[in-house]
């Protein structure tokens, strides 16, 4: 039992910094970064770090090499991540594009359009985004209800999409829609990608509960109004649309983690710091309880993280165990929020007029989007049970049904 | 990166779960409880036989010369099996007391006859129905003799020595007692899970041998405190993910409304919170493992990590477990109470939750850096 790398690991490690080091500067502890809050200066930075990153072979590592990438292992990009993480370097708007758009494009499009679309991809001078859930259509995504109707050789898209990041900026999107209701929900789906640039799409930024469109990669609707794309946009066969997007969507729970923000170091600091009931917070005994509690979650996930990349590291799959990753730190980010609030007391609502915000009060305002996003706890706690614990589903009340038929709300 | 066991560890564990199943796995419990015995002679001779009250005991003094890793493999194990045997009072406080504080004399006349089973060892800590501290110990030592009484001592019946915490003229000592010995009346107490044993053990004037030195007797206790804690958390794990697994075939198996009961979110999402507590408990146990077999400055604050987590983890399974058989979880007939019974008595037998759970804290305050 050690944390140190191998030494094939170790070597991977020493490239990575290397190549970082006469290319990016390291982080400045305490200083706040990467905060821009012009959204062009940010994209024009990530494109720069992009390019950079795919002219020296960075870009894309888990790519088969035929695609420009490494078919870098899991513990590789693992490495790679932990290094750049270092560095001040813009966040990356590429993500959905690199990790979700990508794949699916190599597997289910045409070798022209991959030539076409997938190195300007990784490069960065092409953005993507992914367009599934919809107004009515989260969880049960599936249940989506855009149509697609067939005209000559193109499609004609009809319908709204909701939550998709970054589609304000991105060039392309992939898509998937409803090209037949008379079918069953899951059969009557058909998948395509799409030029966000098209005639009839328009696009909404959502103001969210903290009261903006979110930094950077916010979330938006995206509105199709007879917006017509070839067939030869299509990927896959018709009706295997929710095949093609179910790859997709794994990947997205798989990389929606650990949750960001005010963690029990800062809670911990606070009740260091701070008076209240007329003595130091940490004396306090319910003050305590939390923080243990706390800490047992938060080094519980740090020892699940590591160990599902010993696994990787040995080349063997790892267990379920990362699957309790973002229920356990959204909730947590949301507890120490609001801990972080109430040691104000009756002024803990108050927002300080020259720094904004405490890290508290954003966690505290952004958790409950965090306990949504990439799978509600509910969803999650579905999965744990039944693809971990082997438990049945559900009775379905729209199984076998054609969607049309299919009861529904609002 | 490599926060795992060795495939020999792996496989050591595997034995050990084999094992405890073949030699009858909670019959063994049931017997001692419904027998009143103090714990399970046949299987105690076995283990002994395996040679596991050695694994950490040098080569010179008859053991197996293995590390703390193997231990934990093995106390998962006895977790699961809900194991009635005094393997932790004589194994991870008893033993590995002598280890670390016996003089080269007492290592070599009581290591060797720990592998043997002529020594069984228990270790006394409790005076009365609080967290005992440094100031409100009371059993104390004058010249070598020591007088007062210890509570919930576990397993001293079969015990043959004990590790006692007494106040001495320097402050705190770790004593060493032949049980057999004059001064010595050791009395049973009722608790609530009776496949274990504890005792109350009077002390008027009995013989005893110093382990480490004087005046750092506290700190001596609070090590293999530390130490224990990490193996007791494995127990914990064992037994919190056998409650899991219990509470999943059930949910299987049980039809309510014309269905499984395990196709309904309430008892998925229960299932779903019991394995996220497992998870985080084992990881804990992981890093806990890695602290004690590395003898790492940071075992203070890995010991309490695992401990505080695994005692959650097991105290929600267990008493979740007997919720989802719902009338069937509260008879004597179903397992669910074993565990119920035994997740209440590991959660106390190093200290409460809290008193762990201040541990912690205290260890991260002192920490600069955390994570």
């Amino acid at each position: 039992m050690d944390f140190n790398d191998t030494p094939d690991q170790a070597k991977f490690r020493a490239k990575c910094k290397e190549w970082l080091d006469s290319n990016a500067k390291l982080k400045d502890a305490g200083k706040r970064l990467n905060v821009e809050s012009n959204l062009e200066e940010l994209i024009a930075k990530a494109k720069v770090w992009q390019k950079k990153k795919y002219d020296a072979g960075w870009a894309m590592l888990h790519w088969p090499k035929e695609y420009g990438g490494i078919n870098a292992t899991p513990i590789e990009r693992i490495i790679w991540g932990q290094e750049e993480s270092k560095y001040d370097v813009p966040g990356s708007i590429f993500e959905i594009g690199l990790g979700m758009c990508g794949p699916v494009m190599m597997q289910y499009a045409s070798e022209e359009q991959k030539e076409r679309y997938l190195p300007p991809m990784a490069e960065g001078k092409e953005i993507w985004c992914q367009l599934f859930s919809e107004p009515s259509a989260g969880s049960d995504v599936a249940g989506l209800r855009s149509k697609a109707v067939k005209d000559g050789d193109e499609w004609v898209i009809n319908g709204q999409k909701v939550w998709t990041s970054g589609a304000h900026y991105s060039d392309y999107g992939i898509l998937v829609v409803r090209h037949d209701p008379d079918l069953e929900k899951h059969k009557g789906l058909t998948f395509f990608f799409v030029d966000m640039k098209s005639p009839g799409i328009t696009v909404k930024p959502i103001k969210q509960i903290t009261g903006t469109a979110g930094s950077g990669a916010g979330f938006n609707e995206v509105y199709f109004d007879d917006v017509r794309i070839p067939d030869s946009q299509r990927l896959g066969e018709i009706g295997d649309g929710w095949k093609v997007a179910i790859t997709t969507l794994m990947n997205e729970r798989l990389a929606v983690g650990d949750a960001k923000g005010a963690d029990v170091n800062e809670a911990l600091s606070l009740a260091k710091d701070k008076d209240d009931f007329g003595q130091l917070m940490i004396k306090n005994q319910a003050v305590r309880d939390k923080l243990a509690d706390w800490f047992c979650e938060a080094n519980g996930l740090k020892y699940t993280k590591f160990r599902t990349m010993s696994a990787l590291s040995k080349g063997e799959a790892p267990g379920p165990e990362a699957s309790i990753t973002k229920i356990v730190s959204a909730n947590k980010l949301q507890a120490i929020g609001n801990f972080g609030i109430d040691s104000g007391d009756m002024a803990g609502m108050l927002i300080d007029e020259e720094d904004g915000m405490s890290s508290f009060q954003a966690a505290w305002l952004g958790a409950p989007g965090l306990r949504i996003a990439g799978g509600t706890d509910e969803i999650l706690k579905n999965i744990i049970a039944e693809r971990v614990l082997g438990l049945p589903q559900d009775p379905r009340a729209d199984k076998g049904l054609p969607f049309k038929d299919i009861p529904s709300g609002k | 990166m490599n926060l795992d066991f060795s495939d020999d560890q792996k496989f050591l564990q595997d034995e050990a779960r084999k094992f405890f199943d073949k030699e009858g796995g909670l019959t063994n419990t049931r017997k001692v409880m419904d027998e009143s015995l103090s714990h399970d002679e046949a299987l105690w001779g076995k283990v002994l036989e395996l040679g596991w009250t050695g694994i950490r005991i040098p080569e010179e003094y008859d053991g197996l010369g293995l590390g703390h890793l193997e231990l934990c493999v093995i106390a998962e194990e006895i977790g699961r099996a809900l194991a009635p045997i005094p393997f932790s009072s004589s194994v991870y406080l008893f033993t590995e007391t002598i280890i670390k504080y016996g003089s080269e004399e007492i290592k070599k006349n009581v290591l060797p006859k720990l592998v043997t089973g002529e020594i069984v060892g228990t270790y006394a800590v409790a005076e009365d129905m609080s967290a005992i501290t440094e100031s409100t110990l009371s059993c104390a030592v004058e010249g070598d003799s020591v007088t007062g009484a210890k509570i919930a001592v576990p397993d001293a019946e079969l015990a043959t020595h004990a590790v006692v915490l007494v106040k001495g003229t320097k402050g705190p000592e770790l004593r060493l007692v032949d049980l057999n010995s004059d001064g010595v009346e050791i009395s049973l107490q009722k608790n609530l899970d009776k496949s274990r044993s504890f005792y109350k053990v009077a002390f008027n004037n009995a013989q005893s041998s110093l382990l480490g030195d004087q005046g750092s007797g506290w700190e001596s206790h609070v090590h293999i405190m530390d130490q224990a804690a990490v193996l007791f958390a494995f127990e914990q794990v064992g037994g919190s993910q056998q409650a899991l697994d219990m509470a999943k075939e059930y949910a299987m198996e049980r039809y309510a409304f014309g269905r499984q009961i395990g196709s309904y979110q309430a008892i998925k999402h229960k299932l779903a919170d019991m394995y996220v507590a497992v998870t985080l408990a084992k990881s804990n146990c992981y890093y806990g493992a890695w602290a004690l077999s590395s003898e790492s400055s940071e075992l203070p604050l890995a010991a309490a990590t695992s401990r505080v987590s695994a005692t959650k983890a097991f105290q929600l399974c267990a008493k979740e477990n007997i919720q989802t058989h719902g009338g069937n979880g509260f008879t004597w007939e179903y397992d669910c109470h074993l565990f119920y019974k035994r997740s209440k008595v590991l959660s106390l037998n190093l200290g409460s939750e809290a008193s762990w759970k201040e541990k912690l804290v205290s260890a991260m305050e002192k920490t600069n850096t955390l994570n």
